[in-house]
């Protein structure tokens, strides 16, 4: 009896080393949006844009001889868009690249689990390239869970290695641009680099809560060079804008605050506060909360809303507002840098079961999400998302 | 000076939070542990992070993407 048992432990030992597939997530999505404030036409036209993107996600983990965890994470995305507003940037090409684009992003990760001490350590790269933007990235990632697991503290400290192909509004290509740095098809570096620090709490048997801080810097090219912006007294009445100028260093401070709360056996409250602060004197308040109801054990609908609100940057006027005259060392005419309120609504819906679902063994997750936004100055989105993951 | 007094807030909130919890075995977290319950980024919600991230000033905070990609259509 006693070597049987030695032997199935040693086939248990033997199998658990094995590298084995955790789950495949797959998630796609479609993205619609409308509005009348193009960046790329000074601030007024249209900002029509489609997207389309899907990922696929591969988790892989094995055991170790000492019953340490080691995750393999291996995942590629493609984003496929088409846009009304980067048509604008060069509309004498018949079919302009810009107008639509494909983005592909590959990354990979690697995460080594103690689970005698619960600490994690890992780390990962990812790459990312459109028609005229490429981003290399790497990130180092630690962790430490306390025994009982009601306490964990993560530091995730990443790196953005990304360069423009410059693209100038057709009409500035080879003429005076206002000293602007670079000349059309110039490469141009924007680099980031983040800290994140989080840390988790059990607070009782229904309710957790996370803080997570995320220091960022960004230096580089960090404005947008096929963006106009239209002065009220130019010198040129024929080319009356220059391309978008904005300061070539960025210091980010988000703070979020996340609660979720088991309040009976069918609700649970997901709530989100985040305050942010940067050094272009950009203050935002973002508000979230998410009430997942329990049809079944197994089968959740969540309706969700999110306010968010920011003060603007001091570097945006409106189309004509911005005045040479006034010899502003940055200027912009984009609204996602204005002052804004935004409202977004929508529900989750989720299936799990452990059997399969739809008839496919390996399905153990369908979810399905649709959010509706908007915000003040008019811009409309619409976004539908469908995840499966795969056990 | 509302920035800090905020930041503040958010700090001796979650101190608060810390220092009255309880302890919570792992045969009591059955709830703790429901898909719903999840502190992270989800990746039904990558694609949302993502425009958010695009269509407002504000980014980062909330366990999602911080960088790469120009977000500039």
């Amino acid at each position: 009896m006693f070597f049987m048992n030695v032997a199935k432990a040693q086939t248990d030992s033997t199998a658990s080393r094995k590298l084995k597939i955790d789950e495949v997530d797959f998630v796609t999505s479609y993205y619609h949006q409308d509005g009348d404030h193009s960046a790329v036409t000074g601030g007024v036209g249209n900002e029509r844009l489609n997207d389309f993107g899907t990922s696929i996600d591969l988790q892989l983990s094995r055991f170790d001889k000492k019953l340490n965890k080691h995750h393999f994470n291996f995942e590629l995305g493609i984003d496929v868009y088409s846009s009304a507003s980067s048509d604008k940037i060069d509309p004498t090409t018949i079919s302009s690249a810009s107008s639509g684009d494909v983005r592909v992003y590959p990354s990979a990760s690697y995460l080594f689990e103690n689970t005698k001490r619960k600490y994690s350590l890992g780390g990962g790269l990812s790459f990312s390239n459109e028609f005229d933007y490429t981003s290399v990235g790497g990130n180092l990632v630690y962790s430490k869970a306390t025994q009982d697991g009601n306490r964990e503290f993560t530091a995730k400290a990443s790196v953005f290695l990304d360069t423009w192909k410059i693209l100038l509004p057709y009409e500035l290509r080879g003429k005076a641009n206002n000293d602007f740095k670079y000349k059309q098809g110039d490469s141009a570096p924007r680099n980031s680099y983040n800290l994140a620090l989080g840390v988790t709490q059990v607070v009782n048997k229904e309710l957790q809560v996370s803080l997570l801080a995320d220091i960022g810097y960004q230096t580089g090219q960090l404005g947008t060079a096929y963006q106009r912006v239209y002065f009220g007294d130019p010198v040129n009445a024929n080319i009356p804008f220059y391309s978008e100028k904005l300061p070539d260093h960025r210091f980010k401070l988000p703070i979020g605050l996340r609660a979720n709360y088991f309040l009976t056996d069918r609700i649970i409250l997901r709530s989100f506060y985040r305050y942010y602060t940067d050094s272009w004197k950009l203050t935002a308040h973002t508000a979230e909360l998410e009430v997942p109801y329990k049809i079944t054990p197994f089968v959740s609908i969540a309706p969700y809303y999110r306010f968010y609100s920011q003060n603007g940057v001091d570097y945006f006027k409106a189309k004509g507002e911005h005045m040479l005259a006034d010899k502003e060392d940055y200027y912009t005419s984009d609204y996602d840098l204005s002052k804004f309120t935004s409202n977004m609504f929508g529900a989750n819906f989720r299936v799990m079961s452990a059997k399969g679902i739809l008839g496919i063994k390996s399905l153990n997750t369908l979810e399905l999400r649709y959010g509706y936004y908007n915000r003040n100055d008019g811009l409309k989105s619409h976004l539908v998302t469908l995840a499966l993951k795969f056990k | 000076m509302m920035r800090y007094v905020l930041l503040a807030v958010c700090v001796c909130y979650t101190l608060l939070m810390m220092t009255s919890c309880a302890s919570v075995k792992p045969y009591q977290k059955s709830k703790l542990n429901d898909a719903e319950m999840v502190l992270s980024s989800r990746s039904i919600e990558r694609y949302e992070n993502n425009f958010l991230m695009y269509r407002e000033g504000a980014s980062g905070g909330n366990g999602g993407k911080t960088g790469g990609g120009c977000g500039c259509n």
